[in-house]
């Protein structure tokens, strides 16, 4: 797109200026083709994706709140009202403990597994393949299976009894709680003190039944982690890691000091794909436990579907989903930026 | 050379775009010419009918449509599962607002229709219809305010369901000795009782919330009266009032009753707690008489929910004609079948629901509905909450999440603060 910025930069990596003859080829029908090729795709890029981006944000500062459509401007009401609306105060909460809970439990459980395959065992591709193959499986499909599996009078909980296991039964994602700080404990108390007090409460609480889903994600996702720790590890030159045993390093020294800091890109791009996946997640929540017990597994997805299709609610739908689109934005833009430099340097 | 290659990308890259663009458009309109005699093409009825009684007396009325309308009509049978036609809702809201509505849809009548489809000019009137059928004089004068907007009819009622109806499990109260609860005190001794017997006194199943809040209307029912009731889909009726309060402490109190794993069932799984003994009663609608009789179940008994004696909290299904629907002769067919004696005795009995009809052979109805038949006739109606009847899909909605929270907080300020707010955000209360 821009030839004439094109060299500049490649002169400033210290790459040797190539002279384009420019006239020539802005002629020839290859580039006529290539633009070609590429206008249909542009085209239909601006209108279905960042065209409908607009219009989602145009609805979403107007007052279209029944079925009707009502373009009048209303400024950042919608987005007030929705900060201050119960559910979607929840459905925050429920996203970031979702995100943290389920980013660190694959990247754990990947890591792990990929140390493991990467001792050269027999019969790895049979194990690759099982613990990547939850990926080929929907979100949907796990949703329900994993519903059956942690539904409070079967599944699970049945494998418990019989097992006579009885008392590790759960109620799973049936069950209410939110595990918070109370604002009359000691920590309460301190948090009171220091003037944050209003963190001892429900909203800013781990939801018991959202582990049930993180479990149910982390299955399906953590083979994909480990596919690409185990890649990471495959790319460690041989020579690092037989240098540090030679010098006396155990196993686990190896792991932590020479292949752990290797692998910080592999580690940065696990996160950032499980992060888009679990800011957006709407699929497995549908499937397998819709809102929770007062909402525990509620997520913006959901709140935003229903509000906009089964109660009219358009502009706040609208303005749920530039709230996720920002979320997502603030975990993408630093890593296109990051990775773009980092191809730069390269 | 290489650029006839291009050249072919390019041609094949736009001929990709252009067939994208033409299954955007959707599927190219059926050329309906209605030859003499005969009705063709096809006719799209959208539904959330999927299961037991209510897919065999949808699957009864398609099979009594040749009959009716001679042709050769090809029914395309549109559902999406999901009880009270919730996820049903979504996808027509994308339907319609899409350009692309099914030849006629299940809505409940009241203002889940008007305040929808009808105000924002979206369906066709049928005064013309219900004058030729004669349906004016044939359907009760209330149902006939409830599916008008400004003097004119807009869907044609096929059934009327109670939803304040408790069911029990005969088997259990007798070994008991005990009755069915006509007040809330006698529901609390009763429970009471049960509890202490070793079975869980009401089995509910709000895995989706429309259950729970079906259970609370029941209850705003019962320590309202009729016309308190009423009054709060009018404005007259005060949500942050003492009376209110009264209710819902009523309703923390029913709540505190039922079984652990509720957010995990469905409302039909809750009946099996009740078809197996291991919860003795459920407040449902009158579909769960379809679901027993389904399951093969003889040892219910009903009552209606405590305090509400008297009062038929009603909803209906039915169907109308959107504007710029496929072939509207044939809908309109439909529709004249949906209205007719013929269509409504087929089709209730399986359902488990009574006829809109007045003058439907109730000896073809089983013991309950022969009840419910005579209570139709006899109890002041009132429109059902959870299903559309009383309030806008907004409002609905809102209800509905608040008292999503409430069954889990049971925090009764912050409930009716929620339901005073969305009282004013349907802008019905001030």
């Amino acid at each position: 797109m821009d030839s004439e910025a094109a060299p500049t930069r490649e002169t400033a990596r210290g790459l040797p200026r190539v002279p384009f003859p420019r006239f020539r080829r802005r002629l020839t029908p290859e580039r006529i083709a290539s633009l070609a090729l590429i206008v249909p795709s542009t085209v239909a890029v601006a209108v279905f994706v960042y065209g409908f981006i607009g219009w989602s944000a145009l609805v979403s500062v107007s007052e279209w709140n029944s079925i009707t459509p009502d373009y009048t401007f209303a400024g950042l009401r919608n987005f007030k009202e929705l900060f201050q609306h119960f559910r979607f105060q929840a459905d925050i909460r429920n996203t970031v403990v979702f995100t943290l809970l389920f980013v660190a439990a694959c990247l754990m459980i990947g890591l792990f597994l990929a140390a493991l395959l990467d001792r050269g065992i027999a019969g790895e591709g049979v194990f690759r393949s099982i613990y990547l193959f939850p990926m080929a499986v929907s979100f949907i499909v796990t949703g329900v299976v994993w519903r059956w599996l942690l539904a409070p009078r079967s599944g699970v909980n049945l494998l418990f009894e019989r097992s006579g296991l009885g008392p590790l039964k759960q109620d799973w994602y049936t069950d209410p709680t939110v595990v918070h700080i109370t604002s009359g404990s000691r920590l309460g108390e301190a948090l009171h003190d220091i003037g944050i007090g209003w963190l001892a409460s429900p909203d800013f609480g781990i939801p018991l039944a959202m582990t049930s889903v993180v479990i149910a994600a982390t299955w399906q996702m953590s083979g994909f982690v480990m596919i690409l720790y185990l890649a990471g590890l495959r790319a460690i030159p041989e020579e690092l890691t037989e240098a540090a045993r030679v010098d006396g390093a155990s196993e686990f020294q190896v792991l932590r000091h020479i292949a752990l800091p290797l692998l910080r890109p592999v580690t940065l791009s696990a996160m950032i794909i499980l992060g888009h996946v679990s800011l957006k997640i709407y699929d497995l929540v549908v499937a397998m436990t819709q809102r929770g017990p007062g909402f525990a597994t509620d997520v913006p997805a959901l709140f935003m579907f229903e509000t906009t299709f089964a109660g009219s609610h358009f502009a706040r739908g609208a303005a749920i989903s530039i709230v996720m689109l920002f979320s997502v934005s603030f975990l993408i833009i630093p890593y296109l930026i990051w990775s773009l430099r980092r191809e730069a340097r390269v | 050379m290489r650029s006839a290659r291009f050249w072919l990308l390019f041609v094949l890259s736009l001929a990709l775009l252009l067939a994208l663009a033409a299954a955007c458009k959707g599927e190219e309109k059926e050329g309906v010419t209605p030859t003499p005699g005969g009705l063709t093409g096809k006719l799209e009825i959208f539904s959330w009918w999927t299961t037991g009684g209510e897919a065999a007396g949808l699957q009864a009325l398609y099979d009594l449509y040749p009959d009716k309308c001679p042709g050769d009509v090809e029914i395309v049978n549109a559902t999406v599962a999901g009880g009270a036609g919730f996820n049903a809702r979504e996808v027509l809201t994308t339907r319609m607002l899409g350009g692309d509505p099914p030849g006629s849809f299940q809505v409940h009548m009241g203002h889940e229709l008007t305040d929808t489809w009808v105000t924002s000019n979206n369906m066709e009137p049928l005064d013309t219809l219900f004058t030729e059928e004669g349906w004016n004089d044939i359907f009760p004068q209330g149902v006939l305010d409830i599916v008008s907007y400004q003097g004119k009819p807009y869907s044609v009622p096929v059934n009327i369901h109670r939803a304040n109806v408790l069911w029990y499990n005969t088997k259990v109260f007798e070994d008991n000795s005990l009755e069915p609860p006509t007040t809330f005190d006698e529901f609390f001794a009763v429970a009471d009782a049960l509890k202490a017997a070793g079975i869980t006194p009401l089995a509910l199943g709000d895995v989706e919330v429309w259950t729970s809040v079906h259970l609370m209307e029941t209850v705003l029912l019962g320590s309202l009266g009729p016309d308190d009731y009423n009054g709060l889909w009018t404005g007259e009726t005060e949500w942050s009032g003492p009376q209110v309060t009264a209710a819902l402490e009523t309703f923390k109190k029913v709540l505190s009753y039922v079984n652990s794993d509720h957010s995990s069932l469905s409302w039909d799984q809750a009946n099996d707690l009740v078809i197996s003994g291991d919860a003795a009663m459920t407040v449902m609608g009158d579909w769960a008489n379809a679901d027993y009789e389904a399951k093969n179940f003889a040892d219910y008994g009903w009552a209606p929910t405590p305090g509400t004696d008297g009062m038929y909290d009603a909803l209906s299904d039915t169907f109308g004609l959107p504007k710029g629907a496929p072939n509207p002769d044939a809908v309109t067919c439909w529709l004249r079948l949906v209205g007719s004696k013929e269509g409504q005795e087929a089709f209730n009995p399986l359902k488990g629901s009574v006829c809109a009809r007045t003058d439907c052979d109730a000896s073809l109805f089983n013991p309950y509905l022969q009840s419910a038949i005579s209570d139709w006739k006899a109890d002041t109606i009132v429109p059902s909450l959870a299903h559309g009847a009383a309030a806008s899909q907004g409002w609905v909605t809102e209800i509905v999440d608040a008292a999503t929270a409430f069954v889990t907080d049971k925090d009764v300020g912050a409930f009716q603060g929620r339901l005073a707010d969305a009282c004013v955000a349907a802008e019905v209360c001030s």
